[in-house]
């Protein structure tokens, strides 16, 4: 088989993933990407890298080897305190010109989204956004970027065949969370940032935080879902199952169009991608906006009245019924059940 | 104040699916629309530029028929509109388009300076969210994504104040101008084409730029400017169904199941 050599192949090498952080906190997509980077690394016989930009972030160098990092580069500097895309553009580019990975992840998230786009354009590089499955030809050793388009009906590969680094982002929950691996170490490699505050032309004023559950959204396991089909009244039945269960409240859009949830409760293409244990969709028809954003949970479960709903197709369980008389039962079912076993 | 606001054309794309037999996108008789972001997108320059007044341009890159688009959006308000299209824009991935839509920003702004530049979150066909960014890197000015409210653009000053959400969190952010600016359907309400404005827009001349009427580098348009490519495209994997285990006499057995499996923990 012919070798498709890329231009700069031997030039650029190795795989690096973005730590995001924002105070201090790291993104769990830093580390599920972490555990794909690993993967992609051992295709490749190279080494895995994490990189983290922040102020006061030396905290997360041991986190980066625990999840499989074998070197580490770091900018550590005031002036990157709070996200603006400046400054983390000129640091990234910066250590990208410096040592010339062939591969960069970043998180799909708000933050992922708004730097890799400039980073990639300065770079005149090549960037697969949003990508579900990544692996490494072995003919060719160029990156397989799989993604969906038109709001998830295709699914499309995509390669940058010739420009370096290829970068990708990956949306959060899509991968999977490696184990931690206490006691790994590597090599640290410190940079200056080289911009001073007068330089940039953006200030954060404030930071609106809704709760104080951190800046990260959704460690749940447990997702009870309900759109449409559960209506105003029986609301409250969902979420009397969420805490049966100890876990979270989602909607479709229906639902939060209805007013019954909020906007932050959204699961799907323009809500929230959740990756979890069980996935309870209660009067959820099952379109397809809807599932991208969940049909990767181990587990899924529907309730609806209509044994045709396309929801049914890609659920591990199904109950028809209405969700009046199902979602007591299930609260029933499961206080006696768990209660039973203590 | 002169605002930009890049519009695309897009095909409705809930109705777009994959011939299973051929692999390939069936676009016959898909609805072309404007982006929904970028309605939101004109809607906010119009809501300037109503409270301070100057001139709102539309540019959009896409085929002949994406005038279309345009005029729609010239109905609801804007004062012109260029249309960039040409045989060699076919196959520009983000980054090609980035740089024809900065190339075409730099010949208007030799005519009249820009203060600010307004783009949708992302498009709802290719959905990357990258276009934006890359305008902004290209033109050296400050991007404010994924913002859901305009809380001031001080001309006097130069600045503009904006509300973006990050993850869990939304951030109060101010950028000196000229900027760029992507929202969120959230920051406002589209209003009604008014009749004098749809009769204005439908007589309206649209300004054309093909390849050879603003400066571009043949080696950074199209399917050569860009660096990636579509190399297969399928339907989406369907995950396999499991079984309906009945009506509300089965909820007890789904019960068991769920926490036998230890799919629901007993803590
Ligand atoms: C299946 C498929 C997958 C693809 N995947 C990738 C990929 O991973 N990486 C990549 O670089 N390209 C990709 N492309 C190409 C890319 O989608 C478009 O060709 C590119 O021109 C616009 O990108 P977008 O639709 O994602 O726009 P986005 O970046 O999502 O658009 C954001 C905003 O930019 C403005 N804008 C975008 N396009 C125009 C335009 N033509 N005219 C005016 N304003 C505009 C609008 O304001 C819009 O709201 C893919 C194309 C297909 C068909
Ligand atoms: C660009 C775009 C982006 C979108 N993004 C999202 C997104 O992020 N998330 C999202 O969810 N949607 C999204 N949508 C909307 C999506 O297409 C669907 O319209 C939406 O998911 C439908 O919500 P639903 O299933 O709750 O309502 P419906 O489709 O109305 O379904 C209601 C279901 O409840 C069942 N039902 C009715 N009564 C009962 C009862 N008493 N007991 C039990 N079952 C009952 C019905 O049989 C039906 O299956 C998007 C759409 C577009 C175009």
């Amino acid at each position: 088989v012919k070798k498709a050599a890329p231009a700069a192949e031997g030039d650029y090498q190795g795989v690096w993933v973005f730590v995001e952080q924002m105070e201090g906190e790291a993104a769990p997509v830093s580390w599920e990407l972490m555990g794909e980077g690993r993967k992609l690394a051992d295709k490749l016989g190279v080494e895995l890298a994490g990189v983290i930009l922040g102020a006061q972030v030396e905290h997360l160098v041991p986190e980066a080897f625990a999840y499989g990092a074998d070197k580490v580069y770091i900018i550590d500097d005031p002036v990157l305190a709070r996200y603006r895309t400046e400054p983390y553009l000129h640091g990234l580019v910066k250590l990208i010109r410096q040592y010339r990975p062939e591969i960069v992840l970043m998180g799909a998230t708000t933050l992922g989204r708004d730097l890799s786009g400039t980073v990639a354009t300065e770079l005149r590089t090549g960037l697969t956004a949003d990508c579900t499955v990544l692996d490494i030809n072995p003919e060719t050793r160029l990156l397989e970027q799989t993604r969906p388009a038109f709001g998830g009906n295709i699914m499309a590969t995509i390669l940058c065949r010739t420009r370096r680094p290829q970068m990708a982002t990956v949306r959060p929950r899509v991968m999977a969370m490696p184990p931690r691996q206490e006691g790994r170490s590597g090599q640290v490699i410190r940079e200056e940032l080289g911009l001073k505050e007068e330089e940039i032309q953006t200030k954060v004023l404030e930071y609106i935080t809704a709760g104080a559950a951190g800046v990260y959204l959704d460690k749940a396991e447990i997702i009870v879902a309900g759109g449409r089909g559960v209506g105003a009244k029986n609301w409250p039945l969902l979420e009397e199952l969420a805490r049966v269960l100890g876990g979270t409240v989602g909607a479709s859009r229906a639902a939060v169009e209805a007013g019954w949830a909020s906007p932050a409760q959204q699961v799907g293409q323009t809500g929230y991608t959740v990756r979890l244990k069980v996935y309870f969709a209660v009067g959820i028809s099952g379109a397809i906006q809807h599932l991208v954003g969940m049909q990767t949970s181990d587990t899924i479960v529907a309730i609806n009245n209509d044994a045709n709903a396309p929801i049914f197709k890609i659920a591990d369980y199904g109950i028809v019924g209405d969700a009046a008389q199902i979602l007591p039962a299930l609260v029933e079912n499961f206080k006696q059940q768990l209660a039973g076993r203590r | 104040m002169h605002i930009v606001v890049c519009l695309k054309q897009v095909p409705d794309a809930t109705e777009v699916k994959i011939d299973p037999k051929t692999n390939t996108l069936v676009r016959e008789g898909v609805p072309s629309i404007i982006n929904p972001y970028d309605a939101h997108a004109l809607e906010e320059a119009l809501r300037i530029k109503d409270e301070l007044g100057g001139k709102v341009t539309i540019i959009t890159m896409g085929p002949p028929q994406a005038e279309e688009a345009v005029r729609k959006g010239l109905s609801y308000g804007a004062d012109q509109a260029i249309l960039l299209s040409d045989r060699a824009f076919a196959g520009s991935d983000t980054l090609a388009t980035s740089y024809i839509l900065t190339q075409a920003i730099r010949k208007l702004m030799e005519r009249e300076p820009v203060d600010l530049i307004f783009c949708g979150k992302q498009a709802i066909d290719g959905d990357t969210a990258q276009v934006g960014p890359g305008i902004a890197a290209r033109l050296g000015w400050p991007q404010l994504t994924f913002v859901d409210k305009v809380v001031e653009v001080n001309p006097e000053e130069g600045t503009v104040t904006v509300q973006r959400k990050l993850e869990a969190v939304k951030a109060v952010v101010k950028a000196k101008l000229p900027a760029l600016i992507t929202v969120e359907k959230s920051i406002n309400e589209i209003r009604y084409a008014s009749l004098p404005n749809m009769i204005r827009a439908a007589q309206m001349p649209i300004t054309v730029w093909g390849k050879k009427d603003f400066d571009l580098d043949d080696n950074e348009i199209g399917l050569k400017g860009s660096p990636t490519t579509v190399s297969r495209i399928f339907a989406p994997p369907q995950r396999p169904g499991g079984e309906i285990l009945g009506g509300i006499e089965a909820v007890p057995k789904l019960v068991e199941l769920l926490v036998k499996e230890k799919i629901v923990a007993n803590k």
